[in-house]
């Protein structure tokens, strides 16, 4: 009985002993995430490069090899180009707007003023909200009889005017009155420009703000000594100081409205005629509704070498945040 | 500030926060709208309006309920929300189970090159959904899973468990290393140290990693759409879209509702743990 017990402490001791030391821990309790995130991402990943190399249809997990006829064939395809055009449209369309927005609202927001925390509240709501259900209300807003976007221009007269300017600049030729937010190639790009902005800018401004609360405030008092002021303080210490943080933001939007799906999916389904296709959208109609899954993974793993750019140049610039 | 920085601030502050919330706004009116309200396209949408159009400041009686109990009453949506809680829970469970000691390793005990493994970890994060759909939905429908919840618990992770990684190993990197040293000299097993000094003082961390995983969930959209095809399987963001759009009749205020009513204590939630959350997010990058 002692005996037993005396070797079952030992054996408890050694292994305490193998637990204690550092590196053996570290690995224990790393390795179950990562060979979790093999199985689920890593796997997967592999499997999608091997098949957009097939000829593999719904249904099936396999198929015979193609080489790249998959990548010319969708590159090839009308469609599948417009797509690639409208994922850099609302990527650059949404964040440029996003900046610029989220560089005046940050700058106003870390003032304290009267009811800044209600203000904060309804600037975070995009963000908050689950998008799908977000773009759902924007369905709704955007709706071409009952919406409130068409129903307000009409009421302030700016209807007509606004269809003209659409002529004018060449984005709409015959847009009619009530407008067809959803329902007209171009306008509908402009539509989807929107709702992306509208969703990211919460969450770069968000981070505008951390960075600028990460500037030691020597910075400021030092800036100050030295006279800078206005448009020279700006230049020469706000935004160099600022630039990386806004570009790690700014890549995350990127990142975000490439990828995403539920948006154009709900609002337009990628049409009129296509012509709002993006490439997870197209990945998804020859994909699973087409059946061609080969090909299918193919247009999605066009995305990953933009997603390689920009990630590469997020951690440059988050180590350049860093180092300053 | 003086008086004209007050007013400059708020003359830019407001036209933003108009505009970011106004489809909430919208859509809560657009909730408790009656039929015949809607349909006349020349009543005001900002407000609710009596049969000849005009605004009332008792506007509550000319608002109703109905659509509301609809969508309780006659559709799917009580399961969907059922099947979102399960899902999110569950999913939380898995990622916390796999992030805390992965992300405490990271930020102890892995020293020189925790910092870089954390960084390749976020980046899983960044392989989206988008890429991996297509051979997920065939090995989901090989392994049976199809249609199940289950389906969209084992997936899930994916995305979670990278970002919550991430989170974690920030907060705690913020916990002074002396509090476990000391139950160390006491005699403590790290492991213990970990449950007994980290565990406690980290709660508010991991309860904003808990809040953001499950948003994440709820967030999902392409996932839960091709995975699940029965609507009583669904969850709110897959449901709603697919069953709730009915060809080109639309129940505005149904849907409407089944939106809103998600989005608002999510939202709540958001916005209490946000400064938290951003300081475990950016943590790792900028300190």
């Amino acid at each position: 009985m002692e005996a037993h017990a005396a070797r079952a402490g030992s054996r408890e001791r050694r292994w305490r002993h193998v637990l204690e030391s550092r590196r053996v821990l570290a690995v224990l309790l790393i390795a179950p995430a990562v060979v979790f995130m093999a199985l689920v991402v890593g796997v997967p990943f592999a499997w999608a490069i091997y098949l957009s190399f097939t000829d593999a249809i719904g249904g099936s997990l396999t198929g015979s090899w193609v080489g790249l006829d998959n990548f010319t064939n969708a590159w090839e395809d009308d469609n599948f180009r417009r797509a690639v055009r409208n994922t850099l449209i609302f990527t650059l369309g949404s964040q440029v707007i996003v900046l610029v927005g989220a560089a005046v609202l940050s700058n106003f927001l870390v003032r304290d003023f009267r009811g800044k925390w209600i203000v904060r509240f309804l600037v975070v709501l995009p963000w908050a909200a689950p998008v799908v259900l977000s773009t759902i209300a924007w369905l709704w807003l955007l709706d071409s009889l009952y919406s409130v976007t068409n129903w307000t221009l009409a009421r302030l007269h700016l209807d007509n005017g606004l269809v003209w300017l659409l002529g004018a600049v060449n984005l709409e030729e015959d847009a009619q009155v009530p407008l067809q937010w959803l329902g007209r190639p171009n306008l509908a790009l402009l539509a989807l420009t929107i709702v992306h902005a509208w969703r990211i800018l919460p969450f770069a401004v968000v981070i505008f703000i951390a960075g600028r609360a990460s500037i030691p405030n020597e910075v400021e008092d030092a800036s100050k000594i030295d006279g800078a002021t206005g448009v020279k303080k700006l230049w020469y210490v706000d935004i160099p100081l600022q630039l990386p943080i806004a570009l790690v933001a700014v890549l995350f939007g990127i990142v975000f409205t490439a990828v995403d799906f539920a948006v154009v999916y709900i609002l337009t389904r990628g049409g009129p005629f296509n012509s709002t296709q993006v490439l997870p959208t197209w990945a998804y109609f020859i994909g699973i509704d087409g059946g061609s899954l080969g090909e299918g993974a193919a247009i999605s793993l066009f995305l990953f070498p933009l997603l390689m750019v920009v990630t590469v140049a997020m951690l440059f610039f988050a180590r350049r945040a860093q180092v300053s | 500030m003086t008086r004209r920085q007050k007013l400059t601030t708020y003359a830019v502050v407001v036209p933003f926060a108009i505009f970011l919330a106004f489809p909430f706004y919208f859509a809560l009116v657009t909730m408790f709208k009656t039929n015949l309200d809607l349909a006349n396209v020349e009543n005001s949408p900002y407000v609710y309006n009596d049969l000849e159009g005009n605004f009332h400041w008792d506007f509550w009686n000319y608002a109703t309920f109905e659509h509301v109990t609809f969508l309780f009453e006659e559709t799917n949506y009580p399961r969907w929300l059922l099947n979102t809680a399960v899902v999110g829970l569950a999913v939380v469970a898995i990622t916390l189970a796999l992030a805390m000691p992965a992300g405490y390793a990271l930020a102890r005990l892995a020293g020189g090159w925790g910092q870089g493994a954390g960084v390749a970890i976020f980046l899983v994060y960044l392989i989206p959904p988008t890429l991996l759909f297509l051979p997920l939905s065939r090995l989901i429908t090989q392994l049976d899973l199809k249609d199940s919840l289950w389906s969209l618990i084992l997936i899930y992770p994916s995305f979670t468990v990278p970002f919550a990684t991430w989170l974690l190993m920030g907060f705690f990197k913020t916990i002074p290393q002396e509090l476990e040293d000391a139950a160390l000299i006491d005699g403590a097993s790290r492991l213990r140290a970990f449950a007994v000094i980290v565990l406690p003082i980290s709660l508010p961390g991991i309860l904003t990693v808990v809040i953001f995983a499950f948003s994440l969930c709820v967030n999902e959209f392409i996932y839960a759409f091709t995975f699940i095809s029965s609507s009583e399987q669904r969850t709110i963001s897959a449901g709603i879209p697919n069953d709730l759009i009915r060809g080109d009749v639309f129940f505005w205020q149904s849907l409407i509702s089944a939106t809103l009513i998600p989005a608002i204590p999510l939202a709540l939630l958001y916005n209490a743990f946000l400064d938290r959350f951003i300081k475990g997010f950016t943590g790792g990058a900028f300190r």
